[in-house]
This record gives structure tokens, C-alpha cells and sequence, in this order.
């Protein structure tokens, strides 16, 4: 084993995972401040308004980082559950299930103003198209591993059952990105892709990448704070807990 | 070969599995998961006769008539083949000539199809007005807000 690997696997250990998260979650929780204050402020001030939508269109630039996030977080989570799988890491566990219900607020956040932004647009609030109906899986894929976690007392047998539906459900997720290629959907195509760059307003764009960011850094910064709550949770009988300044107080 | 590595290998195996089968899956559904028939499905018969399905296209251009209180009839299009519509009721804000469109409801009789509710589909392009009018004056003749591709 090389001195690369063992320096990561440090940081596998809860006891020395704990005091880094602790320093890094002021950093992100102000970067995600700075960044989601400065995004909403040019959602609703600086970008221009659509030629086609008019004013309601904005409502993307929270819709679009949010269904992004979705996404990305189930990609972390299953990382963190094959990872943990694999090598056995009690640190993946948590991870998984520290980034759980904030993916799942972003699942929900994405249907809901999805479903605002159809009512004018569209003219209704929901169809069973495929691009809805895949995400709306998503959503329940959240709930399901908070779920499946959660009603298991042994933490190892909990985040083991909890990895294996997560990896499982990580099919869904090319479905969701590919829905609008692979099938006739309401929902239009992706505005920003890989191979297609974009098709939007630059100002809009740069509105759009701000507030991505911000809620990446939010992300972070919630994710680790609760992985911080469960580190202590399950490692309370431990000593390096118990010499914790904090714990001592 | 140690423990993990075995376990590394179970994982990926189970992943192309799980890939593999859900591939094959959406193969054999195909267009079963399609949200809307196209008016050339529709001439070329691939659309139901006997039930309610979803029409989808463009409407045309000067096509729109609107008859007494809430009717309208217009032509649905996908530049290649186009389809007559009727509708009675409320039609959403995005709903013009020249932009994305889907329809509910079955074939009538005399080849004109009737529906019970109208949806705008619009596209991925975002731009302020000015640019729009731009584009616009740039090249008149391509149309925006065809279905998918």
C-alpha cells in the first residue's frame, strides 16, 4: 500500500474525520451564503427577462440547481455505499446517510417548483411524463433508504442494506438525465449539456451556474454537520469522544 | 485475491448486471414510454384508433381558427406531415401559432382530433427579447419550438 492511500484512509477513521469537518463547515456555510444571496439577487434583479416566458421563467434558477443536486447527491451517496461496501469503512456509512435527506429535500424542492413553473407554462401541475415520473422515483429512492436505514437497530447491517438499494436505484438516475433525449416528453430538453453547451442568455447562464454552486456548498456544509451529529451518536462510548471539549462541558 | 477485492468485484458485476437488464428493459418498452404520438405517427398509424392518446408537434402557422365562444380548430405539425385539432375550453398562456403543443383526446370520425385538454410545450432556449428579435430578423425561416430534437 502506498503513503497516498493510507493518508486517505486517515480520514476514514470517524476520530480524525470529526475535527476536519468541524473546520471546514464555517468555510462552506459561508461560501454558500455569499453565493445563493449574490444568485437569488441576480435571479430577480440582474437577469433579463425571457422573450418567451416573460418573467415566470425564473423560477429555473432555483428548479435547475435543484434537479441537478438531486442527482449529484445520489452519484455521492452511491460512491460512499460501494465504497463503504467494499472496504468496510465505517465513515462511507455515514456519509451515505448524511447526505440523504438533503438530497431528498432537493428531489422535493425540484417537483415543487417544477409543478409552479408548469401550472403557468404548460398548463397544468403535473403529467406522468417520463422525465417527472423518473424523478419523482428519485424522490422515493430518498425516502426508501431513509426508510430501510432507519428501521434497523445495528448501524453495520443498517448502512450495508441501506448501500445495496442505493446502488441499485443508481439506475435511475441516467434515465432522469436521458429522459428528455430518449423519449416524447412535456418537458423540454436540457438547456445546458455536455454536448450541446448551452442555450441560454449568458447573464441567465451565469445566474444559474451561481446558484448551483451555492447550493453545492450548502450541500456540504449540511452534509457534514450531520455527519458530525452521527459520528458522536455512534462513537458516544468511545474515548476520543468522551475527551471531546465539547462532549466534556 | 483479498476479501475486498472480491467484494469490489461482486459490486461491479451487479452494477453491468443491473445496467444490462435495465438497458434490455427499455429496449422492449421503447416507445411504450413515449408521452405524445407525432402526426406522422398518426398518418402512418402507429397512433391508437379506439383510445385516448396524446397528439404532439407544432401548431402551424396562420392555421388557428377560433369558432363560437371557446372553440378553436387549428393544424398540428412536425414539418412533415400535420393533423386537424378541435378544442373547446381554456387554452394556456404559451399557446400560439408557431409554438409546441399537446393534445389529448381521440381521433373523430372525419379525421379531425378531438381534444379534451391542450398543453404548451416549450423549448430549452432562454433569451432576453432583444436577442430573440435578433435571431429573428437573422433567419426567418427556422422554426422554433419543434418537439424534442
Amino acid at each position: 500500500m502506498n503513503a497516498r492511500l493510507i493518508n486517505w484512509f486517515k480520514f476514514s477513521s470517524p476520530a480524525s474525520f470529526y475535527p476536519l469537518a468541524g473546520k471546514l463547515i464555517p468555510v462552506f456555510t459561508l461560501i454558500a451564503l455569499i453565493l445563493i444571496g449574490v444568485g437569488l439577487y441576480m435571479s430577480f434583479f440582474v437577469a433579463p427577462t425571457d422573450y418567451k416566458q416573460g418573467e415566470g421563467y425564473r423560477i429555473i434558477f432555483v428548479h435547475v440547481p435543484a434537479a441537478w443536486m438531486s442527482m449529484f447527491i445520489y452519484l455521492i451517496m452511491a460512491f460512499w455505499a460501494g465504497l463503504g461496501l467494499v472496504f468496510n469503512t465505517r465513515l462511507s456509512g455515514m456519509m451515505t446517510r448524511a447526505l440523504a435527506p438533503t438530497g431528498a429535500i432537493f428531489a422535493f424542492l425540484a417537483l415543487w417548483t417544477g409543478a409552479f413553473w408548469g401550472k403557468p407554462m404548460w398548463g397544468t401541475w403535473w403529467v406522468w411524463d417520463a422525465r417527472l415520473t423518473s424523478e419523482l422515483i428519485l424522490l422515493f429512492l430518498y425516502l426508501g433508504y431513509l426508510a430501510l436505514q432507519g428501521a434497523i437497530d445495528d448501524t453495520r447491517r443498517a448502512d450495508r442494506a441501506g448501500a445495496l438499494l442505493v446502488l441499485v436505484g443508481v439506475v435511475n438516475i441516467p434515465i432522469i438525465y436521458y429522459s428528455v433525449q430518449w423519449w416524447n416528453t412535456l418537458h423540454q430538453g436540457a438547456s445546458i449539456s455536455m454536448d450541446n453547451g448551452s442555450k441560454m442568455g449568458a447573464t441567465m447562464l451565469w445566474t444559474m451556474l451561481i446558484m448551483a454552486l451555492g447550493f453545492w456548498a450548502y450541500t456540504i456544509a449540511v452534509a457534514l454537520s450531520r455527519v458530525r451529529s452521527i459520528i458522536l451518536e455512534r462513537e458516544a462510548d468511545t474515548t476520543w469522544v468522551s475527551e471531546l471539549a465539547e462532549v466534556r462541558r | 485475491m483479498k476479501a475486498r477485492h472480491k467484494r469490489l468485484g461482486f459490486l461491479v458485476a451487479g452494477l453491468v448486471g443491473l445496467g444490462v437488464a435495465a438497458t434490455l428493459v427499455f429496449n422492449a418498452l421503447d416507445s411504450n414510454l413515449s408521452y405524445f404520438f407525432s402526426p406522422s405517427d398518426v398518418v402512418q398509424n402507429k397512433a391508437p384508433t379506439d383510445h385516448v392518446y396524446r397528439l404532439g408537434g407544432m401548431v402551424q402557422s396562420g392555421s388557428l381558427e377560433r369558432g363560437k365562444e371557446l372553440t378553436v380548430k387549428f393544424l398540428v405539425t412536425d414539418t412533415a406531415h400535420t393533423v386537424k385539432v378541435a378544442y373547446t375550453g381554456i387554452l394556456p398562456d404559451l399557446f400560439a401559432e408557431g409554438q409546441g403543443v399537446i393534445a389529448q383526446g381521440r381521433m373523430g370520425p372525419d379525421g379531425t382530433f378531438i381534444a379534451d385538454e391542450v398543453l404548451a410545450k416549450h423549448d430549452e432556449n432562454y433569451m432576453p427579447p432583444e436577442v430573440a428579435d435578433a435571431l429573428d430578423k437573422a433567419h426567418k425561416s427556422t422554426p422554433t419550438g419543434v418537439a424534442n430534437k
